[in-house]
């Protein structure tokens, strides 16, 4: 919705100290906007799957697609759009929207919406037609070096997926291991901390919120799977591992945490550089002291 | 007597194995046998709610989804009458969320099968009696009520219940809603549920697909209030 001038230049008193109510809530909120552009919503649009709505048959129907894809994950994006309308979420990414609505772990009514919105995005590229197969190259290395086997990787992620009760989700996630939570930082990092983990997490939670890096994820919600599976939860999740699975998507996403983790810790590594910088300042100023002292005996 | 000789033989012999840290009672423990959970029958045909609830729902809700709660209810327990006797407390404790997933999903869905019944046996009739009244007086009237538990039904992230509960202490009723299977004493343990919906999506996909309200406003022609009212009245005798 856009302001048009006519309304802007309204005579009505009582319409424009209205008008002029909203537009300065507006600009507060809103600083770069120039009237002409002043908007109250920034549309966020759903994302249709890579690839079309019945590629994945007979694994997961296209019914399913067209219910999952074209109610669910639609009816996220709408609520989500009214929910952030002329909110401080507004035109902000979807990840930030995510992170913020989270309010460590007190989550604000977008939460629910944004971040089921993120999930969906995620699972849909976490498949791909004629999936399944095994992982390869790094991946697989820090797979056989964190779980053994492949094989013990599929069984603990299966597990997780059959034993979320409720709705929710089933993850494979890398975790930087940091322990950057402010008042504490791992005090020997090293390559080998870097883990891949199985998570699950219920209703819209997700890895996000936790700081990991979600590689594949599974939706144990039981409208991604009733209408193929009924209530085999089991058989679906296992048809996923064989047959939908993006091993690609997952090793692009790994390699992608390991970049974005890197930068991160290079950025740290600058900020505690310029914080000890300013202490050598200050065990200067203490070494002059002793070296005052020094100096007066010295002349004595 | 036979058999009072053995359980004191059995019952010594545990105790001497034991250094004394097991009481006499072992031995009785032994030989109890621990209750074991079947699926209720439903007392109506699986097609008898339609076009309220479909047929094809109710067969699989019956016979896939709350069987299945029982079967691992009922292994979860042997399990854990064998931690309690091995006083394995890891596992004791380990073991409470399948029991209290798999428990409460018996429970609920127990008390859901009574609380339908088909048009033609009087399912949808408003309640009359103690609890038409209560709800008069408590929550406003029978449409405040019904508008009350569906909108917080379609409300309900993820999967749960909604219920009308009444409060033993106060004697007053209310509506509440639990997540996952987690049965109306989790929320108070002075309420007992008059009626409870499902509104897991297994409840309903197959008909409504996502559109939870629908559900919500056709489920209200299959109530059975003769059962709620009978258990109201029981409770506040």
């Amino acid at each position: 919705m856009v302001l048009s001038a006519a309304a802007l230049s309204s005579t009505t008193s009582a319409t424009s100290s209205f008008r002029d109510g909203r537009i300065s809530t507006l600009f507060r909120q809103n600083p770069k906007a120039t009237r002409c552009r002043a908007r109250f919503t920034a549309q966020l649009e759903l994302k249709a799957p890579p690839y079309s709505l019945d590629a994945l048959e007979p694994y997961m129907s296209r019914e399913t697609l067209e219910y999952h894809w074209g109610k669910h994950h639609r009816g996220y994006v709408d609520n989500l759009n009214r929910q952030i309308a002329g909110t401080d979420l507004d035109e902000l990414p979807l990840e930030e929207i995510v992170l913020r609505s989270y309010n460590k772990g007190n989550p604000l009514p977008a939460f629910n919406s944004a971040a089921q919105i993120w999930n969906h995005d995620f699972f849909w590229s976490s498949m791909k037609p004629g999936g399944g197969g095994k992982p390869s190259g790094l991946l697989l290395q820090l797979i056989e070096r964190d779980f053994g086997s492949v094989d013990r990787l599929l069984h603990e992620f299966k597990q997780a997926a059959l034993t979320q009760f409720g709705s929710g989700w089933a993850w494979l996630a890398y975790k930087a291991n940091t322990l950057d939570v402010g008042n504490a930082i791992n005090p020997r990092p090293s390559d080998t901390d870097h883990k891949l983990v199985i998570q699950k997490s219920s209703n819209a939670i997700n890895p996000l919120v936790w700081d990991y890096h979600p590689l594949i994820v599974v939706d144990v919600w039981e409208h991604a799977y009733y209408v193929d599976y009924e209530n085999r939860r089991a058989d679906f999740v296992s048809t996923f591992i064989d047959n939908l699975i993006s091993w690609d998507t997952a090793s692009t996403r790994l390699d992608e945490a390991i970049a974005a983790i890197a930068a991160k810790g290079a950025k740290e590594a600058e900020r505690r550089r310029e914080e000890e910088g300013y202490e050598t300042e200050e065990e200067d100023n203490t070494i002059m002291m002793y070296l005052d002292s020094e100096n007066e005996s010295e002349v004595e | 007597m036979a058999i009072c000789a053995l359980v004191s033989r059995k019952a010594m012999r545990s105790v001497l194995r034991s250094g004394g840290t097991v009481t006499v009672g072992s031995g009785l423990n032994q030989i109890r046998t621990l209750q074991t959970f079947s699926l209720p029958d439903l007392q109506y045909d699986y097609g008898a709610l339609e076009p309220a609830i479909s047929g094809e729902i109710m067969k699989i809700h019956h016979q896939k989804h709350h069987q299945t709660y029982i079967t691992n209810y009922n292994k979860s327990l042997e399990q854990l009458d064998e931690a309690i006797r091995k006083g394995d407390s890891a596992k004791v404790v380990g073991l409470q969320s399948a029991i209290k997933f798999n428990g409460g999903g018996h429970i609920n869905h127990s008390i859901f099968w009574r609380n339908l019944a088909p048009t033609s046996e009087g399912g949808g009739e408003p309640p009359k009696g103690g609890l038409g009244w209560a709800i008069d007086t408590d929550i406003g009237s029978f449409e405040s009520l019904i508008q009350k538990m569906s909108s917080e039904g379609a409300a309900l992230q993820g999967s749960g219940w909604v219920w009308l509960a009444l409060d033993k202490e106060s004697k007053k009723v209310g509506v509440e809603t639990t997540p996952n299977q987690d049965p109306l004493v989790t929320k108070g343990l002075h309420l007992v549920p008059l009626l409870g919906i499902d509104v897991w999506e297994h409840a309903y996909y197959l008909q409504y697909k996502n559109v939870r309200p629908d559900y919500l406003k056709n489920i209200w022609n299959v109530i059975n209030w003769k059962y709620a009212n009978d258990v109201y009245e029981r409770e506040t005798a």
